[in-house]
Parts: C-alpha cells; structure tokens; sequence
C-alpha cells in the first residue's frame, strides 16, 4: 500500500482569494457574509450569503477555455493555479505523466436557467452559444480543468451533496493507496449564483438573521437559526510519498484516514448513528489512538439539528477525551458542494501554523455543544492530527484523517 | 444602416468576441483562419451575429464563406 501525501493547496474563498489571506482571516475569526439585497428582491426569505468576486481570466485563459468555464470553474481553476504552484508541479511535469483529478461539484444552475430563458424567447438552441452545454453538466469542474491543465489521469466528477469535496480526496487517497495513480488534484467547487440557492431557501434552511450578517452563521450556538450558503473552489493535490520524494516536492501533510457511510435515513434530516460510523471507519482506517487527534474540524453548519447530532457523534466516538473542534462554516458560511476540501486546507492552515481557528458567534452553547470543546477565540496551540468531518443531503458522509509528515 | 456601418459593427464584435487584432482583418484574409475558428466557434458567430443585427444564420450559411469580404457580402446581403 502506498502512502498519501497532499504536496500543494490552493483556495479562492470568500475569506480570503489565497492561502495567506485565508490564514489570515482564519487567525482572526473574520467572516466572508454579507447580506445581497437582490436576493430579496429575487424573492429569497434569506439575503444572507458569502460574499466573494469572480476572477478576471482575460490574459491567463483563452477564449475557449473562458467560455465553457462556469463560475464555480472559475473559483476551482484559481485554486488550482495556487495548488500547482507551490506543489512545484509544472505543465512540463503534468504533460510527461499520468496526473488525474477528482473534483467535488453537484451543481451548475445558472448556465442551465440561461440557456433555457434563450430558447424560451428565441425558440432556437443555437442562441444559446458553444459554451452552455460545457459549463452545465455536473462534470463541468473536471471536464474543464482536465483539458486546461492537460491532464492524462483520472478524470471524474465526484457529487456526494455538501461532502462533495471530501469523498472527492477521500477516493484519490484510496486510489493512490492501491497503486492506481500517482497524483490526483482533488478538491470541491461551489457556485454562489444568485440562481443556485432559491429552491434551498425555500427550505427555509437559511438564517434570517440578516441585520447581523457577520453573525449569522453560528455553529454550536443555541440561537443559530439556520446557514448561510456560501461558494468558491478548494484544491488538494495528493500523491504518492515515491512520486513526492522522486520529484523533490514539498509535503504538506499525510492523509491517513478516510471513512464513509449512508444513513439510509431521512433526505433532508441527519441522524446521529451514520456520521458517527464514518468517524468510526476514518479513525479505524488511520490506525491511530483517538488521543492522538488534536482537531476536529466539524461539519456543523449553523442548523439546529445538524450541530446537535454531529456535537452527539462526536460526544460519543471521543468520550473523555476533549479535542478541540470548531466549524470554520461559522466564518465561510456553508460552503456545500466545496466545503470538504476547503475545510481540510482551513485545517491545514492551523496545522502548519500552530493555531486553532476560532468557532465564531458561539455564544451560548446548547446541551450538545457544551459537552465539546469549542474554541471561541483563537488558540494558539500546536497539533499533528486532525479529522474533517463533511455531511450531506440523502445522508452521505464523510470522515478525513490527516496528520504532519513524518519520514 | 449603410455598408460602411456594417462592416465596422461586423469588426468591433469580432475584435471583441474573437479576440483577434483589428490589424489582420483585411477583406482579402481567410475568416477562418484568422480568427482560429473551430466547429464551436461557428456556434458564437451565429450569436452575435443575431444579438447584433437581429437575423439568424445557419451553420450551412458559411460554407461559401471563405474571406472577411465574404461575410460582409452575406451580412449585407441579409441586413438589406
């Protein structure tokens, strides 16, 4: 079995458009919400949202490549740039081997609504333009940066809801585990479109707290009144200890441990017992002592029963034992389809920095929360090992280990 | 609209949607070529050509397209 080494991270979030600003942002427990007041006139109930520009790509990507490219693609090909580059990882290496990718994305709303708006009015396909079919399917993330970057390995989309982004390296680690690839960019892309979230909104999942944005998403907090979704793009590329070592590339960290399951449940509603098996299997699978976990970065979006029965897997998987754990979604918002990997490179971050980011507007914790160990300023504290728990609709889970290097 | 009105919306949009140098369109040079259209450019032609004068263009209308003087002909022609 081969080791998993993650050599490159990059991020274009709504805390930060790289890996600095985020560190920085994550230090200081700033929040990327706002409030977009044409989701009200839209007909949003919530116009609470993370905040976050698209890239100018004029001058780093043709015409073809801009035009099949949709948002989301845009946030995953910045963060992908950044990965790339401090992964040392060239287009000349990328052309001489089998490089994959394996991107978290379960969306593309606005270029399907546009396309159909034109054929509605102009009743002929052909308006629609070239690059609509491309930047609409689900496989758009995958599709587009395979052909950009050249890449010659695996090649999918991986859609698993809001643990997108971490099934996405959880099966590049397993495939790199067996032996099948080398390297695999892997990662998690969310729109943020003003066409992408009305249907969730009118779940009335979102918070309505929308006189304090920044205070809006609340993990763990006994007031928190729903989540506030949120977007960008989230790269992790990972690879074999051999391949890092025989290209002289940096290692981050290792990926040790990977666990899933389905709670065969409600569509909608988490339960307690299929996230606490994924802890379980990821814990199992890593082969180390729970003792040796220092963070948990939690799933936990801001929802009432969400955060009570991640804070009760928890509970009952760590015991005695008082990990720190916070949800970084209290300053990104839910950053869904995405949120996998940009929450392993949020607890990179601390890793490799020696801090641990706050759980923002936690206030009063609830009967669950106040069992863990949430941190509500940051905490200067060093660790090896954490675990990034990712949840999503139709009850798919998701469990990541990763630890410091060690030869 | 004259012909001469044509001819420089026909090269703004080109300019700006292709991407391609004002100085290399020449009535003479190849469409084609010197845009480096593919099969799906065609596709984007045909937009902006009905975004622009309102008319739509088949992907078989280019066939006997060959230079820049070429497509202002069939641009003209349809216009008027």
């Amino acid at each position: 079995m081969n080791r998993v080494v993650i050599t490159g991270i990059g991020i274009y979030s709504t805390i930060g458009k790289n890996l600095d600003e985020v560190q920085d942002s994550l230090y200081h427990g700033k929040s990327g919400i706002g409030l977009d007041v044409q989701r009200k006139e839209f007909g949003y109930r919530s116009g609470l949202t993370g905040v976050l520009e698209r890239p100018m790509l004029k001058g780093l990507l043709d015409r073809r490549q801009r035009v099949c490219l949709p948002e989301q693609g845009e946030y995953a090909y910045m963060a992908t740039i950044e990965a790339l580059k401090n992964a040392k990882m060239d287009q000349d290496y990328i052309d001489k081997h089998e490089v994959g990718i394996l991107y978290g994305n379960d969306s593309c709303s606005e270029p399907v609504i546009r396309a159909i708006d034109i054929i509605r009015e102009k009743k002929d396909t052909t308006l629609v333009g070239s690059g609509s079919i491309f930047q609409s399917m689900a496989s758009t993330v995958t599709m587009n940066l395979s052909v950009i970057f050249k890449l010659r390995g695996i090649n999918l989309t991986i859609a698993g809801a809001c643990a997108s982004g971490s099934h996405a390296i959880g099966l590049g680690y397993l495939l790199i585990k067996q032996g099948l690839q080398d390297t695999i960019i892997c990662g998690g892309a969310q729109e943020l479109s003003i066409f992408s979230m009305g249907s969730f909104d009118g779940l009335s999942a979102f918070s309505i707290r929308e006189s304090e944005p920044t205070k809006a998403s609340r993990p763990f907090d006994r007031d928190r009144d729903g989540l506030v979704p949120s977007g960008g793009g989230a790269t992790v590329i990972i690879e074999s200890y051999e391949s890092a070592v025989k290209r002289g590339a940096p290692i981050i960290a290792e990926v040790i441990g990977y666990g899933f399951s389905s709670n065969g449940d409600h569509i909608s509603v988490p339960n307690v017992e299929g996230p606490k098996r994924a802890l379980v299997k990821s814990i199992q699978d890593a082969g180390v002592a729970i003792s040796e976990i220092g963070y948990i970065n939690a799933h936990a979006t801001s929802t009432p029963v969400g955060d009570g029965n991640e804070a009760q897997a928890i509970g009952t998987v760590f015991g005695d034992y008082k990990p720190y754990v916070s949800s970084t979604k209290s300053m990104t918002g839910h950053e869904m389809w995405m949120a996998g990997a940009s929450e392993v490179i949020y607890s990179l971050l601390m890793m490799q920095n020696d801090f641990i980011a706050p759980n923002i507007n936690l206030e009063n914790p609830d009967e669950h929360s106040a069992k863990l160990n949430i941190p509500t300023k940051a905490v200067n504290k060093g660790f090896d090992t954490f675990l990034s728990n990712s949840f999503g609709f139709g009850g798919t889970n998701s469990s990541l280990i990763i630890r410091k290097f060690l030869k | 609209m004259n012909k001469e009105e044509i001819i420089g919306k026909i090269n703004k949009f080109l300019v700006e949607e292709f991407e391609v140098e004002e100085s290399k369109i020449l009535p003479e040079a190849l469409l084609k070529e010197t845009l480096e259209m593919d099969s799906l450019d065609f596709v984007d032609l045909v937009v902006v050509i009905e975004s622009n004068f309102g008319i739509k263009v088949k992907g078989e209308d280019f066939v006997n397209i060959k230079t820049f003087q070429d497509f202002y002909d069939f641009i003209i022609s349809r216009v008027s």
